[in-house]
């Protein structure tokens, strides 16, 4: 593990009570102040994968059975959330889950539970400058915003953590294609002005590998294929299957209905 | 319309009492979903900590009302720390039956030590907060009720409001996996609430002891009455607590009042059982198929 290094996964093994293995033998490498994009179908274990990292399996009934998980060159996998976020890793949760009950502004203040002891006006700011959006919608229930502000309030209030490193997963499940690119351009604006590693789980793989370093293809609980995103989008295999795009690099159309499906070559 | 006034201002009071001690009640479900059948005899303990710190240990009657809060506060912490946290992750049932078995073991020292006879505490409240108008005549303890049941309310009111910690217990009670997520020490959480929950039962206790003297039996049972209450404001629901507690006060003197004294126990049940007819989730609770 070098100094550029902030994550590494060295062969994890994940199983739920005991008896589903979900992922098998998944490595892979965060760079430093990078984007890394897990991209896959459903079911293909990306978001296991970031609850292995945040600690989050435990409540599911999810242990790391096998490789180890470290963090700034540290063991961390199977200790407990409250552990692992307060070394600085936040993960934002699929589909949202704010506080519906809790103003915009408090759902902000969880953030600090962290580090709850020191002030965070500053940092409401720094929010509110990323997202001003919410900025108008502070003193109301959360519960009431829409989808596109609920995605900015459950970052916001990641970023209140001061994360070193911020497991994003889908951000852009359920948004408008606008929402989607202004939450993207955000991700990129804070991964750039905070130093803030990211994370991302996307099914929006075109809109993933666009604004990521490096990307990471998963499939049945493995890594399929890896490599700097600006190659993955190039790849054939890639456009075809994650892009929705012919290997030619143009969209698809019913025009070319080829009578053969490519094939995943690597299954 | 004096004697109504009267019954009013004494239902208020009474009201605020189990409103409050509801409240503790209803924290423990929110932030844990367990249900503390062990309530009553919280109550029960905290009245009878204050009379072994007046009579036993004689001392003023602030500094032993400020220990024994103190004392039902730390208590709380130690009943989540080693009779709940070894429970984390066992079924809900195990956590409820266990708060059974904790009754009855509070239950069973409090007799040990008291004994089952009625005690009462020296009269120690001032005459001045009784109040003499007309036919109305509210007795000091009634007064002293109110005023403690409302600064009770402003204060836990202002922390879950604008305290960090407030909000944390809030967060966890609207979404646990979010909160676990974020960093919030769920544990330290649900041992709050316990804490909270006794510190406030631990009040109403004395108050009710007072009123009505201290009993191992009639208080826990005073603890029952908790039941009607949260089920009428609706389980979830702080402020449907404070209400439906102030709804069976109020109930219960004008009950006792007009009707017959032997006929106010019954009353809050029968009101609970019509409630739940009509409205299967409390007056203010949510619509979720999350029951025990």
């Amino acid at each position: 593990m070098t100094d550029t290094t902030i994550l590494e996964i060295n062969n994890i093994s994940v199983v739920y009570s005991d008896v589903i293995q979900v992922l098998k033998g998944v490595s892979l490498v965060v760079k430093r102040k990078s984007i890394t994009s897990l991209i896959g179908s459903n079911g293909a274990g990306k978001t296991t994968t970031l609850k292995a990292i945040s600690g989050l399996l435990k409540p599911e009934n999810g242990r790391v059975t096998d490789g180890t998980i470290s963090y700034d060159g540290a063991a961390i996998q199977n200790h407990a959330p409250e552990v692992i976020t307060r070394k600085g890793i936040i993960q934002v949760l699929e589909g949202r889950q704010p506080f519906k009950y809790l103003t915009v502004e408090e759902n902000l203040i969880v953030g600090t539970a962290v580090r709850w002891r020191e002030p965070y006006k500053k940092d409401l700011e720094m929010v509110y400058n990323y997202f001003p959006a919410i900025v108008r919608r502070r003193k109301m229930l959360a519960g009431y915003c829409s989808g596109g502000e609920l995605q900015m309030i459950v970052m916001g209030r990641a970023l209140m953590a001061h994360p070193a490193l911020l497991l994003l997963d889908e951000p852009s499940l359920g948004l408008a294609p606008m929402v989607v690119r202004e939450i993207f351009e955000i991700i990129k604006k804070i991964n750039a002005e905070q130093g803030t590693s990211i994370v991302l789980v996307e099914q929006n793989a075109n809109m993933a590998l666009q604004i990521s370093d490096y990307g990471y293809v998963m499939e049945n609980g493995k890594v399929v294929m890896e490599g700097a995103a600006r190659n993955l989008v190039e790849n054939p295999d890639i456009k075809e299957f994650y892009l929705g795009m012919g290997a030619s690099g143009v969209l698809k159309s019913y025009d070319d209905v080829k009578s053969y499906r490519r094939r995943k070559r690597w299954l | 319309m004096n004697f109504f006034l009267q019954l009013f201002i004494n239902g208020i009071s009474i009201g605020f009492l189990y409103g409050l001690s509801a409240m503790g009640f209803v924290m423990i479900f929110k932030s844990s979903s367990v249900l503390n059948f062990a309530h009553g005899e919280l109550l029960a303990l905290g009245a009878f900590f204050f009379l072994a710190m007046l009579t036993w240990v004689k001392l003023p009657v602030v500094v032993a009302f400020l220990a024994t809060l103190a004392a039902c506060f730390i208590l709380g912490f130690i009943i989540e720390r080693f009779f709940l946290r070894p429970l984390i992750g066992e079924p809900l049932i195990y956590v409820i039956m266990l708060t059974v078995g904790l009754a009855s073991m509070f239950k069973g020292i409090m007799l040990l030590f008291w004994g089952g006879n009625l005690q009462t505490y020296p009269d120690f409240l001032p005459a001045f907060l009784g109040i003499e108008w007309h036919v109305i005549n509210i007795p000091p303890v009634y007064t002293a009720a109110l005023i403690i049941g409302i600064m009770f309310l402003i204060l836990f009111g202002l922390f879950f409001k604008y305290s960090s910690q407030g909000i944390f217990m809030r967060s966890v009670a609207d979404n646990q996996k979010a909160a676990l997520s974020l960093g919030v020490h769920v544990q330290r959480v649900f041992a709050l609430s316990w804490a909270i929950a006794a510190l406030v039962a631990g009040m109403s206790g004395i108050v009710l002891g007072i009123i009505n003297g201290i009993n191992v039996h009639d208080l826990s049972a005073i603890g029952l009455k908790v039941f009607p209450v949260v089920i009428l404001g609706g389980l979830d629901s702080i402020g449907g607590a404070i209400i439906g507690g102030l709804i069976i006060g109020l109930l219960e003197t004008f009950t006792g009042g007009y009707i017959s004294p032997s006929l106010s126990d019954v009353v809050p049940y029968v009101i609970l059982v019509i409630i739940l007819m009509v409205k299967p989730y409390g007056l203010f609770g949510l619509a979720e198929i999350e029951r025990v």
